[in-house]
C-alpha cells in the first residue's frame, strides 16, 4: 500500500504576495510512507474550516421564510413533545425537576451529538465532488460538520434560557464547567463521526445504518429518563456510552446539583479513546479517499 | 545548475477495475452467488480480493520542470493526464516513485470547485477563493478585479443557481485566474465557456505564464498546448511516450495518434451516408499510394465506388476536404465547382481520382475528407478517410523551407521593387 506524504507546506497557500519563496521547503508526495497529521498545514486552512461552517449554515436557511427560526423551532417542538409524551404520559420520574426543564438539559448535548455525528458521518460523501477536485485537509470536512453543530447549540441554549426564568431555576458556579463539557460532546461526536464517516466513504451500507444508530443512540442514553431509572447493577453498561457521563454532568452543571466525577471520568476517557481511533482510521482511509468515494 | 520547480521520478499509480459479474446457470447457482455477495462485495470495497484486475494508469512517469517553464501534457483520453495531475495535486496518492514540488502550488482541476449553488455569486467568490487556498485577506484584496474579470457585478448577490451557465463558469474562472501561487497544475479548464471567453482565458493564462510561473497544463486543445507551452510531454498508456520542444511533440502525437485512427473512417460516416465508397487511396506523383508527401509534391486522391442493389449514379460527383489534423479545414474541391462531368452513362461502379498538381501546404499532419455525390445531392462520406503528412521542402529552391507555424499554407508569390523615392517623386514633378 502506498502512502502519501507531505513534508512541509509552507507556502502552501496561494501567495505569489510572498515573492521568491527560495527558501521555501518542498512538498514531498512519495509512495510507501506513513500518513502524519500535519497540524502547521491545518493552522495554514483553518479558514477554510471557517468557510465550510459558515457555508452550511448560509445555505441551510436559504430560501426559507422563517430562516434561523427553524433552529430555535425544532428543540422547542421537541421538548415539548417529550414533555407530553414521557413527562405527562409515562410518567418518567425527572428527579424532582418539572420534566420540561429536565428534558431540555439532556436534549441540549443530545442534540448537538446526535447532528454532529449524523452530519459528519455522511459529509465525506456528500462532499465526494471537493474530494475528488482539489486538495486541503480532508480532516476538516467532518470537523465542519460538528461546527455546524456548536452554532445550532448557542441557538437552542437561548431556549434554556427561557426555559430556566420560566421556572424560576438559577444554576450555581458549576456552570462555568460548561464550556469543558461542550468540548467532551464534541470530542465524542467527532470520534465516532470521523469512524463512521471513513467507513461510509468505503462502504454505503453506513448511510443507512447511521440514522437507525442514532435512534437507537437515544434511548440508550439518559436523556428522556434519568439515570437512576436503571437497576443499580447494569448501570456501568450504561458508563460504557460516553454520552451517558455527558449528559448527566449537562444536567449537574445547569440544574446545578453535584457534578459525578466518576461518570464524567470515564466517559472522558472512552471519548478521547474513540477520538483517537477515529482520526487513525480517519487518516488511513484519507489517503485512498479520492479514489473510493 | 537550477533546482528543477517540479521533479517527478518513476510515479506510478495503479487502479484497481470493478469484477465483471459472470452469468449464472441455474437458480440455485443464482441463489448461493446471491448469498455470497456481500462478502464478494466487501472484498471488491475493501481492495483485499485477489481475483480483482488491477491496472497501471500511470507507469514509471519521469520528467522535470524547471521554475518558469509551462510544460503541456497531452495524450489521448485515459493516457493518464489526469491521473498525474491529480497525484501532483495530492488528490489521490501514487502507488509507486515520488515527487517533489517546490514552491507554493495551486492546482485547478475544474473551474468553480466547491460552487455552492444557492450561495450568492459575491459568497460563491469567497468561498471557491478559501477552497482554492487563498485567506479571506487576499480575496478581499482581489475581490474586485474578480468581479471586474467576471463582469458579473450586477449579480454579485443572486444566487448562482440562477446564472447563465455562461456567466457562472466566468465568474469560476475568474477566481482561479486570481490564484498567485508559483506553480500552477491546470487541467482542460480551457474547454468552457463561448469562443470569446476562452480567448479571455487564453490570454490570462499567457500573461500568467510570462510572470515566470511554473505551469504544467494538461489539454485536448493542441492549439492551446502549442500557443501556450514551451515544453511538452505526450502521455500514452500511462507511459511517457516523449518529451520535447512543443511543436515537435505535437507533431509526433498527432502522427502516432492519427495512424491508430487510420481505418476507422467507417465508423464516422453520418447518419445520412449510404456506404457506397468501397476504397481510398492517398497516391504520389509517380501513382504510387503513400501517406507522406514533400511540400509542394503533386498529390492525387483516389476513391472506388459500388452501388449493389441501390440506383446507379447518373453524374458521378467527388469532392475532397483537406484538415490540418489540430485546426480544422484549409481548403476543398469538389467536381461540382471546377466543373468536371463524367461523360458516361448511368454507372453501378467506378473510380473517381481528384489531381492536385500543387497543393500549399505546409509541413504537419493532415486528414482528407473524401465526399461522394450524385448530380446535386451529397450520398455518402468518409470523415478523414486519408491521413498524411506533409514534409518539410525546399519549395522555394532558395534553401529556405516556409515557416511550418505561420498557418497551414504557403504562398507562391511574385515581388516587384521599384526604386524611388523621395527625390525621384520631386523629380517627377518637376
Amino acid at each position: 500500500m502506498s502512502v502519501m506524504r507531505c513534508l512541509a507546506e509552507r507556502g502552501e497557500l496561494a501567495a505569489g504576495d510572498r515573492g521568491g519563496g527560495a527558501a521555501v521547503e518542498p512538498v514531498v508526495i512519495e509512495a510507501g510512507r506513513g500518513a502524519a497529521l500535519s497540524l502547521r498545514e491545518l493552522w495554514q486552512y483553518r479558514e477554510l474550516l471557517y468557510f465550510f461552517v459558515w457555508r452550511d449554515i448560509k445555505v441551510r436557511y436559504k430560501q426559507t421564510v422563517i430562516g434561523a427560526a427553524w433552529a430555535l423551532l425544532q428543540p422547542f417542538c421537541a421538548m415539548v413533545i417529550f414533555s407530553i409524551i414521557f413527562g405527562s404520559f409515562a410518567r418518567i420520574p425527572s428527579e424532582g425537576l418539572p420534566y420540561p426543564i429536565f428534558v431540555y438539559a439532556g436534549l441540549l448535548p443530545w442534540t448537538l451529538f446526535a447532528n454532529s455525528l449524523s452530519q459528519s458521518s455522511l459529509s465525506l460523501v456528500s462532499q465526494a465532488r471537493l474530494v475528488t477536485k482539489v486538495y486541503f485537509p480532508r480532516l476538516y470536512i467532518p470537523v465542519a460538520s460538528a461546527g455546524v453543530g456548536l452554532v445550532d447549540f448557542a441557538l437552542s441554549f437561548c431556549i434554556y434560557i427561557g426555559l430556566m426564568l420560566w421556572y424560576g431555576h438559577a444554576p450555581g458556579a458549576s456552570v462555568l464547567l460548561l464550556p469543558l463539557l461542550l468540548a467532551l460532546t464534541v470530542v465524542t461526536a467527532l470520534g465516532f463521526g470521523l469512524l463512521l464517516a471513513s467507513m461510509t466513504a468505503a462502504y454505503r451500507d453506513f448511510r443507512i445504518v447511521v440514522p437507525f444508530l442514532v435512534q437507537t443512540w437515544l434511548y440508550l442514553s439518559p436523556v428522556v429518563y434519568p439515570v437512576t431509572l436503571v437497576p443499580e447493577r447494569y448501570r456501568w453498561i450504561m458508563l460504557l456510552n460516553p454520552m451517558t457521563g455527558v449528559i448527566g454532568g449537562f444536567r449537574s452543571v445547569l440544574l446545578n446539583r453535584p457534578l459525578e466525577w466518576t461518570a464524567l471520568g470515564i466517559a472522558a476517557l472512552v471519548a478521547t479513546a474513540v477520538l483517537l481511533l477515529g482520526l487513525r482510521c480517519f487518516r488511513n482511509r484519507e489517503r485512498r479517499l479520492a479514489d473510493i468515494v | 545548475m537550477p533546482v528543477p520547480a517540479i521533479r517527478v521520478e518513476h510515479l506510478g499509480k495503479q487502479y484497481q477495475l470493478g469484477l465483471r459479474e459472470q452469468a449464472r446457470r441455474n437458480f440455485g447457482e443464482a441463489l448461493m452467488h446471491a448469498l455470497g455477495a456481500p462478502l464478494r462485495r466487501l472484498r471488491t470495497l475493501s481492495g483485499t480480493g485477489n481475483g480483482a484486475q488491477r491496472f497501471w494508469a500511470l507507469r514509471d512517469v519521469s520528467f522535470e520542470v524547471q521554475p518558469g517553464e509551462v510544460l503541456g501534457v497531452i495524450g489521448a483520453n485515459g493516457a493518464g493526464k489526469s491521473t498525474l495531475l491529480k497525484i501532483l495535486s495530492r488528490i489521490t496518492e501514487p502507488t509507486t516513485g515520488r515527487a517533489e514540488l517546490r514552491g507554493s502550488v495551486a492546482s485547478l482541476l475544474e473551474v468553480g470547485t466547491g460552487f455552492h449553488p444557492e450561495l450568492t455569486g459575491r459568497e460563491n467568490i469567497y468561498l471557491n477563493g478559501a477552497i482554492l487556498g487563498l485567506t479571506r485577506a487576499e480575496i478581499r484584496r482581489r475581490f474586485d478585479a474578480i468581479v471586474d474579470f467576471a463582469g458579473v457585478e450586477r449579480f454579485l448577490d443572486t444566487p448562482v443557481k440562477r446564472y447563465s451557465s455562461g456567466m457562472y463558469v466566468r465568474l469560476a474562472f475568474a477566481v482561479a485566474a486570481h490564484l498567485e501561487a508559483e506553480i500552477l497544475l491546470i487541467d482542460e479548464v480551457l474547454a468552457v465557456g463561448d469562443t470569446a471567453f476562452q480567448a479571455k482565458c487564453l490570454g490570462t493564462m499567457e500573461r500568467v505564464a510570462r510572470r515566470g510561473r511554473t505551469i504544467v497544463f494538461v489539454s485536448h486543445n493542441l492549439s492551446a498546448v502549442r500557443r501556450l507551452c514551451t515544453r511538452a510531454l505526450v502521455l500514452e498508456q500511462g507511459r511517457v511516450a516523449l518529451t520535447g520542444d512543443t511543436t515537435a511533440a505535437v507533431e509526433e502525437y498527432l502522427a502516432h495518434n492519427l495512424n491508430e485512427e487510420a481505418g476507422q473512417a467507417a465508423a464516422r460516416r453520418p447518419e445520412w451516408a449510404r456506404p457506397l465508397i468501397t476504397a481510398v487511396r492517398m497516391l504520389d506523383a509517380a501513382g504510387r499510394p503513400c501517406t507522406r508527401v514533400a511540400a509542394g509534391e503533386p498529390l492525387s486522391f483516389e476513391l472506388d465506388f459500388a452501388c449493389a442493389g441501390t440506383a446507379p449514379l447518373r453524374a458521378p460527383v467527388m469532392g475532397v476536404v483537406l484538415n490540418r489534423a489540430d485546426v480544422g479545414p484549409v481548403a476543398g474541391v469538389n467536381t461540382r465547382m471546377t466543373g468536371f462531368r463524367p461523360s458516361v452513362g448511368p454507372c453501378r461502379a467506378g473510380t473517381l481520382r481528384c489531381h492536385l498538381p500543387e497543393p500549399r501546404l505546409l509541413p504537419g499532419q493532415y486528414t482528407a475528407d473524401i465526399w461522394l455525390g450524385d448530380g446535386p445531392r451529397d450520398l455518402d462520406v468518409l470523415p478523414g478517410a486519408v491521413r498524411f503528412r506533409i514534409t518539410e521542402a525546399d519549395v522555394y529552391g532558395t534553401g529556405v523551407p516556409p515557416f511550418a507555424n505561420l498557418g497551414s499554407m504557403y504562398l507562391q508569390a511574385r515581388w516587384e521593387f521599384r526604386p524611388g523615392g523621395v527625390e525621384e517623386l520631386i523629380a517627377c514633378h518637376g
